[in-house]
């Protein structure tokens, strides 16, 4: 049972990081960071069961501060479109010397 | 080890260098002190000069009291030493350890001093006429605005020569070698404002770095050989291999050493151009005490070299050598100062042939004869020059205050002076009873002896037997001999008989130096007269003889018979050979009394020197050989290829390497951090992954 919670762990993980590193728009980049986290999230519920309550704070844990990190990061990408019309993240590329 | 002076005022004996550092250190404070604004005033702009005359004075008084009183202080410690060790015989050396200096490994070098009958003399002699000349100095830098500054040096020269002396091991004493190193260059370039005095002193430096370079591979050796290197035990190690090679090389680069610093052939080149310093400094430094420390380092090692006789032959030709050598240069010379700076060269040469026959005890004792002598001649040319100078000031002229041709009759104008220098050239010339006469006679009689049958006379160098070079020694010790009455007497007749030379309006203005001066000359002068009671052979017993063998004999003493053996020449033969000294002294004297007497022209009329006499006052051009064959192509080098082609090329090298760089790393740097989030993104997960595999993969 835990060998398949993990194995989807696994590739959801592979699926987000997959995500962060091929696409460009800023909001399927946060959905994709989002995944990883879920993804981690399985893991440890899958680890509670074996070894007791700690996955389980966890889980809790990783939730909120994901939340709070969203309503940031969110934040973040309104106020770069204001900003410069778009959330693609090739387009901000004004550090390149 | 016990000795009889523990306990005794011999304790104290860390205070003899500590007292002329204390002196150089005050001396030295109040010369900067102007500067810092503290011995300045605060008046008004009229009377600031005035005040400063007054604080400048006031400066000068106490510099006047410090440097000779801790001269003086050190000197009576000296004696309270040497009184101490009047009562028992002492055998082994009163040694010190104040505190450890290098203690590396197996090798531990400590502060230490090491009191026995050859370093108190040294120390008597060095404190004695380094006081008297103290004294003379107080008069002849009178008016001189480096005052405190020039004693500050004078101190911290006494200083570091009571190191040298005193010194327990070869670091200490090079501790000391290399400080009064340094003081002569400071007193040789003392009026460092004009270039020739500056150049000298840099001389001087160069040429004793060579000597030092010597001095510095025989410590290294004898640390490789026997690992120690304080006296007592390095030499008691060193006994035990005579005749080795090794021996012999340490022996012959402890000889370089000394030939740097005692100026003889072919390190001689520095002394002459030395005298461009203050004459008290060419008296105490550069004929008293410095120039002699060659001598007794040798005597020092004793051992070393009485376990080398091939080495110590090598010693003897270089001092006979250089005797007879720098003699001939000072037949012709014109200036004062140079005479005597070729005729200490040459005296050192003896004292060199001395101490190379294993003849110790006739070498110290030519040390100090010489330097009671030799400090006379060189303090009374001082008051001379002071005098000419002064008489060149009054009329406004620029004439050349030290050259013979511009003295002439000066007995007449400065009495004592020539009273005190003539006892110092008949004692320079050998004529008894005066000291120079016993001390020299000593060394060339020794040398004979040695020559007719003795262990050295029996070694060989480069398939000479030893005899043969030993005889060949005492020839050409006799010509030498001949040759100083000549140039001594030439220099003294020049300078104080016949006409005056100097100027008809300038007469009037010579004058005998004040009583500051001439009273160190005068009792410098009697110790030049009865000196010679220190060491009176057996063969002339007008007092207690062979004082000095007797005293050095448990320092030199085994040395001496090991080179020596124990022959002894019959009565006869003695007194032929003190026949035929004196008989040559006095020959010289009379033929240069003949020869000088005409009148002649003053320097400005003075016809230019021809043929032998042009390349004797030349001094054989070997300075211009020197020059254009070292010191020129090593200036072109230096500055031609070396900081054109070398400096500048480095120095370019590395800026553009450093150009280069920066601009590699800038253009990598870039490329990694250029604001592409999603490459950041990458980096991370590469980064992840490579962790991730390095952990996994182990």
């Amino acid at each position: 049972m835990i060998a398949e919670a993990l194995f989807v762990s696994a590739i959801l993980f592979c699926i987000g990081v997959i995500g962060v590193l091929t696409r460009r728009n800023m909001i399927i980049l946060f959905m994709c960071a989002e995944l990883m986290l879920n993804a981690v999230n399985l893991s440890f519920v899958a680890f509670a069961k074996m070894h007791g309550v700690t996955g389980h704070v966890f889980v809790i844990m990783v939730m909120t501060i994901a939340a709070a990190e969203a309503a940031v990061g969110l934040a973040i990408v309104i106020s770069v479109f204001r900003h410069f019309g778009t959330v693609d993240l090739s387009a901000l590329r004004r550090l390149r010397g | 080890m016990i000795t009889p002076l523990d306990g005794t005022v011999a304790e104290y004996a860390w205070l003899l260098p500590l007292l002329p550092l204390l002196g150089a250190l005050i001396n030295g404070f109040l010369s900067i002190a102007p500067r810092l604004g503290i011995a300045g005033s605060r008046g008004t702009v009229g009377d600031r000069e005035a005040v400063a005359e007054a604080s400048h004075s006031r400066t000068n008084a106490i510099v006047s009291v410090v440097a000779p009183g801790v001269l003086l202080a050190a000197f009576a410690l000296s004696v309270a030493i040497f009184m101490a060790m009047q009562g028992a015989p002492m055998e082994s050396p009163f040694v010190r350890v104040y505190a450890r200096w290098m203690p590396v490994g197996t090798l531990s070098i400590d502060w230490g001093i090491q009191i026995d009958q050859l370093s108190i003399l040294m120390s008597l002699v060095v404190t004695g006429v380094g006081t008297l000349i103290h004294l003379f100095s107080i008069g002849y830098m009178k008016t001189d605005p480096g005052y405190a500054r020039y004693f500050a040096y004078l101190n911290l020269f006494v200083a570091c020569m009571l190191t040298l002396v005193l010194g327990s091991s070869y670091p200490v004493l090079f501790v000391g070698w290399e400080g009064v190193g340094l003081c002569s260059y400071l007193l040789i370039g003392f009026w460092f404002s004009e270039r020739a005095n500056a150049e000298a002193g840099k001389k001087a430096f160069v040429v004793n770095r060579i000597g030092d370079f010597g001095f510095l591979v025989a410590m290294f050796l004898i640390w490789a050989t026997v690992g120690k290197l304080d006296f007592v035990g390095a030499h008691a190690a060193l006994g035990q291999i005579a005749g080795t090679t090794v021996l012999t090389t340490i022996a012959l680069f402890l000889l370089l050493g000394c030939a740097g610093k005692s100026a003889q052939l072919p390190l001689y080149v520095w002394l002459p151009d030395a005298m461009a310093g203050p004459t008290p400094v060419s008296a105490l430094i550069h004929a008293a005490t410095m120039v002699t420390a060659g001598v007794y380092l040798v005597a020092r090692a004793a051992p070393v070299f009485a376990g080398a006789p091939s080495a110590s032959l090598v010693v003897a030709t270089v001092g006979s050598l250089t005797a007879l050598f720098a003699a001939t240069i000072a037949l012709r010379q014109w200036d004062i100062k140079k005479v005597l700076a070729y005729s200490t060269v040459s005296q050192l040469g003896y004292m060199f042939v001395a101490v190379g026959t294993g003849a110790y005890t006739a070498g110290v004792f030519h040390l100090v004869t010489h330097a009671f002598f030799k400090a006379v001649l060189f303090l009374g040319a001082g008051s001379v020059i002071h005098s000419l100078h002064h008489a060149f000031h009054t009329t406004h002229r620029h004439d050349d205050a030290q050259d013979l041709r511009n003295m002439g009759g000066l007995a007449r104008f400065m009495p004592a002076t020539a009273g005190a220098m003539l006892i110092a050239t008949l004692a320079i010339a050998g004529i008894p009873p005066l000291s120079g006469f016993f001390s020299k006679d000593e060394i060339l009689a020794a040398t004979f002896a040695r020559a007719t049958s003795s262990p050295l006379g029996s070694a060989s160098l480069l398939g000479i037997p030893g005899s043969t070079l030993l005889y060949t020694i005492y020839v050409l010790g006799l010509i030498t001999a001949l040759l100083t009455a000549v140039y001594m007497t030439r220099m003294m007749m020049l300078a104080f008989a016949g006409q005056n030379r100097t100027g008809t309006e300038e007469q009037s203005a010579l004058h005998e130096a004040p009583a500051v001066m001439t009273a160190p000359v005068l009792v410098l002068a009697l110790l030049a007269l009865v000196g010679g009671w220190l060491n009176l052979p057996k063969l002339i017993p007008i007092g207690k003889t062979v004082v000095l063998e007797h005293w050095l004999e448990p320092v030199v003493g085994p040395s001496a018979r090991r080179l020596a053996g124990d022959v002894v020449l019959p009565h006869e033969t003695e007194w032929i050979l003190v026949a035929v000294a004196v008989g040559i002294a006095v020959a010289g004297i009379a033929y240069g009394m003949l020869r000088f007497r005409a009148p002649m022209p003053d320097k400005a009329h003075a016809p230019a020197d021809t043929g032998l006499s042009a390349v004797l006052s030349n001094a054989y051009g070997i300075d211009g050989a020197v020059d254009a064959a070292l010191v020129r192509p090593i200036n072109v080098l230096a500055g031609g290829v070396l900081a054109r082609g070398v400096d500048v090329g480095v120095d370019r090298g590395f800026s553009a390497g450093g150009k280069l760089f920066s601009r590699t790393a800038a253009f990598f740097g870039q490329r990694f951090q250029d604001g592409d989030v999603g490459k950041y993104a990458w980096l991370v997960v590469a980064g992840a992954l490579a962790m991730l595999g390095a952990l996994t993969l182990r």
